[in-house]
């Protein structure tokens, strides 16, 4: 399944590793969250970057402590009607501030890339090869939005503030 | 959320597998021509469960023609097929009650 | 109403091009319906027993004469004439192609009209009082947080996958108009003892399968942090709602398996850490939409005016000011209230022609404004009393004038098995019939203010379980039947009902609600004790002994 990040399709570096396989030593792993909590520093003080596959069905408070140095948290979409794991994305950026790429996994469909990106993914596991052609295209149908997020995007609220003040000022 | 071809499929008379027509929800009846129409007189009965199944799962397989197809149960009469309950009976000729405008 | 800037008409233009592309999709065969099904829904777009059906929202039940004028745009053009007001204030159209659909909502963006999130699992059209901002004894208008919370929900990247659906009200008077006690979050506007606007939020009301009556989470919450602590709330039960079972989804199941106690402490932990962050509603914020909202320059006028006392000689204009016409906060003016109720037709239904004529007298006489309410009717919320007497000659004209406002002929009833995939049983000819035996306007009125609610299915969207009569469609041995309760109230008092017997079949349910009248009409302690005080009073046996005594 194509990668696109940073709007388009990119190699994926990362490796999963099953729970019951070795390490490998050098390169870029992603193992399960059981696996992780277990021996953190096993997977942490490897040559090659970290990631977690954390479930959208636990807290991410257990992972809060290790997440200066993980380079990737990928969150789960079981089925693209599940949305738990946009309240966790937006917990890891705006509330534990993580800055590492935050990727989504799982049934990941066009019509969910803006959502995403809105709540702080910054790299999609796509499902279908046609949607992840058409990224760059459909993250711009958007804009207006009318909540704020940590994606630093002003409000309409707000716009409608600054245009007051500009109209004001006699701008 | 069971898939069609997952649930169990009990047939307990004559039956027809009915959807709507994707583009303008019309109502639609399988025929035995692997194909669909809005006449009950061109569906395909069957009588088995496993006929059923078949005939189900080639219209689930036809996501692009019809939406949500289902076995419903029909009435035969002298030879003429009739709706088997109130719900299809309701299908085929309309609501119940006098639109407010004529159609 | 709400004016819609540039900003508010982008969104939804973009929205309308989002979703003409998907249904482009959808018949290119790029997306399985099992894909589109919950794109389509997050449009309003429903599959049901012979057609696609779209739900367009009219927020807070509130709509410009122009917009009012699309609606019927939309019923002629792409539908069969005409449209049915539902429950929570949005309007329906039962024969809609999924072809036109694009082009449809494209005709409604253009004055401001979506079907956004009118379906699906996300959050809903926040419904109000249809008599917010004229109702005397309001203490401000509700709307204005209506727009606020509508615009905070909509498209909300993080909420439009929650378990299930979520549905809120809001309300500003001592009489909830709005039901906000069956709602997922329920909001009482009031002022705090220092005169600070703010809400008791009210959360895990809900009928279907397991009604509940909404719980007080939080008795005040400021106008500021509205919006954090409704994130707070949405938060937990995006995260904490169950996904196994949709019967058990909504967070009605939530706050009932947690206890409101432990679910409010989930809520406050959460909105601590939130509360003063970038969801604080200023002050100018609040002011600026209250600003784009549009209030009449009244005239100074007299409560009796010369063409209302000429107007009393005429009975029956008499019997429809007495029923239609309600108090306005503003002296000479008046609320009037439009039944769609008529006698033998099916509840909440109105046609083209009839939208564009109340357009026109909402124009003349209403400063350009309707509004709809849960029960399904319509009203003209700002107009003259001198105006009543030629208002009143139009309305009769078209049909609009069935003086049985809040009468037992005020039948609420969802669409039922004539339309919808989910039901039983049929509704509409239930309520015909019911409107046909108590057509008569003096007994109407002897009964006095009696709410029927009838639903075809256990979905509750005719709302039975708080109707005083609550009738509910049910499927025996491939007939229709119907269960039927009593007591039930949807208001700031609001109570489930509660079942008088077995389910009795369709050709019995007009005789049995004629001897549930019958019952009250010898028991009630004087005249005007209402039929669901007399009930709460006695209890369902008298009335049980008297339905069931022959069956």
């Amino acid at each position: 399944m194509p990668l696109v990040k940073g709007g388009k399709i990119t190699a994926d570096t990362f490796a999963s590793v099953a729970d019951d396989a070795a390490l490998p030593e050098g390169g870029d792993v992603l193992v399960s969250a059981a696996r992780f909590l277990q021996d953190p520093d096993s997977v942490l003080q490897r040559a090659g970057k970290a990631g977690v596959i954390w479930p959208n069905n636990r807290d991410v408070d257990d992972l809060v402590p290790h997440l200066q140095r993980l380079a990737v948290v990928a969150l789960a979409f079981p089925s693209f009607r599940d949305g738990r794991a946009y309240s966790q994305a937006r917990l890891l950026r705006e509330r534990f501030h993580y800055r590492g790429e935050l990727r989504a996994t799982g049934q990941v469909l066009r019509d969910q890339f803006v959502f995403m990106l809105r709540a702080g993914f910054d790299a999609f596991d796509v499902r279908k090869q046609a949607d992840a052609e058409a990224f760059a295209q459909t993250v711009k149908r958007y804009s207006v939005f009318y909540q704020p997020t940590g994606d630093g995007r002003i409000t309409a609220l707000h716009r409608r503030m600054q245009l007051r003040h500009s109209e004001s000022a006699g701008l | 959320m069971t898939s069609p071809l997952q649930q169990k499929i009990k047939i307990t008379g004559p039956s027809i597998v009915t959807a709507n027509r994707t583009s303008d929800g019309v109502v639609i009846y399988r025929t035995a021509a692997k194909d669909w129409s809005t006449e009950l007189a061109s569906a395909a009965i069957v009588r088995a469960a496993d006929e059923a199944r078949a005939l189900l799962a080639e219209s689930v397989a036809d996501d692009l023609g019809a939406v949500g197809p289902y076995i419903a149960p029909v009435e035969m009469s002298d030879g003429a097929v009739r709706p088997g309950n109130l719900r299809e009976q309701i299908r085929l000729s309309g609501v119940t009650i006098a639109l407010p405008i004529q159609a | 109403m709400y004016a819609y800037d540039e900003i508010d008409r982008t969104l939804v233009n973009e929205r309308v091009s989002e979703f003409r592309d998907q249904v482009k999709r959808r018949l290119s065969g790029e997306l399985t319906e099992d894909e589109f099904k919950m794109l389509r829904l997050q449009n309003g777009v429903y599959l049901q027993l012979h057609a696609y059906m779209l739900r367009v929202a009219i927020p807070y039940g509130t709509m410009s004469s122009q917009q009012l004028r699309r609606l019927a745009h939309v019923a002629r053009r792409y539908d069969r004439g005409y449209g049915h007001f539902t429950t929570r204030q949005n309007i329906q159209y039962n024969w809609i192609k999924l072809v036109d659909l694009p082009d449809a909502l494209a005709d409604l963006a253009e004055v401001g009209i979506h079907a956004m999130q009118t379906s699906g699992n996300n959050t809903r059209n926040v419904t109000s009082d249809q008599w917010a901002g004229v109702a005397p004894g309001e203490i401000e208008d509700p709307r204005i947080w209506a727009e606020l919370l509508r615009q905070y929900t909509t498209l909300h990247p993080e909420f439009s996958f929650l378990p299930r659906k979520f549905k809120f009200a809001i309300t500003a008077s001592a009489h909830d108009r709005a039901a906000i006690k069956i709602h997922d979050i329920g909001l009482r506007l009031h002022k705090s003892a220092d005169g600070e606007t703010g809400f008791e939020v009210l959360v895990g009301g809900g009928l279907g399968r397991t009604p509940f009556i909404g719980k007080t989470i939080k008795p005040f919450v400021a106008g500021r942090d509205l919006l954090s602590y409704v994130e707070a709330i949405l938060r937990v039960y995006n995260q904490y709602g169950r996904r196994d079972n949709i019967y058990k989804a909504r967070i009605k199941i939530l706050v009932h398996e947690l206890g409101i106690e432990k679910f409010a402490k989930e809520v406050e932990d959460e909105w601590l850490q939130m509360r003063d962050g970038a969801l604080v509603l200023d002050h100018e914020v609040v002011e600026d939409i209250r600003s784009r909202f549009f209030y009449p320059a009244y005239e100074k006028l007299p409560h009796m005016p010369e063409e209302l006392k000429r107007a009393a000689h005429d009975a029956r204009f008499e019997a429809w000011r007495k029923n239609s016409v309600s108090l306005h906060k503003e002296q000479g003016y008046a609320i009037v209230t439009i039944s769609l109720k008529p006698v033998g037709g099916p509840p909440g239904d109105a046609t083209a022609e009839q939208m564009d004529a109340l357009a026109d007298l909402a124009d003349t006489y209403s400063f350009g404004e309707i509004r709809v309410g849960h029960e399904q009717n319509l009203a003209l919320p700002h107009v003259a009393r001198r105006d009543l007497p030629a208002l009143w000659k139009a309305l009769d004209k078209l049909g609009l004038a069935t003086p049985n406002v809040n009468l037992i002929t005020d039948i609420i009833a969802c669409p039922g098995l004539d339309y919808c995939s989910l039901a039983n049983a049929r509704s509409i000819p239930i309520a015909q019939e019911l409107t046909r035996r108590f057509a008569n306007h003096d007994t109407a009125n002897l009964i006095g203010r009696l709410h029927i609610n009838i639903s075809g299915c256990i979905n509750a969207c005719g709302h039975h379980h708080v109707g005083h009569i609550g009738i509910l469609g049910v499927e025996k041995n491939d007939e229709e039947f119907y269960q039927i309760t009593i007591g039930g109230r949807a208001d700031e008092n609001a109570e489930l009902g509660h079942l008088i017997g077995p389910a009795v079949p369709y050709g019995d349910v007009a005789d049995v609600v004629e001897d549930i009248v019958e019952a009250y009409l010898a028991l009630r302690a004087q005249p005007d004790e209402l039929f669901v005080d007399t009930v709460k009073r006695l209890g369902v046996e008298p009335f049980r002994e008297r339905v069931y005594a022959t069956r």
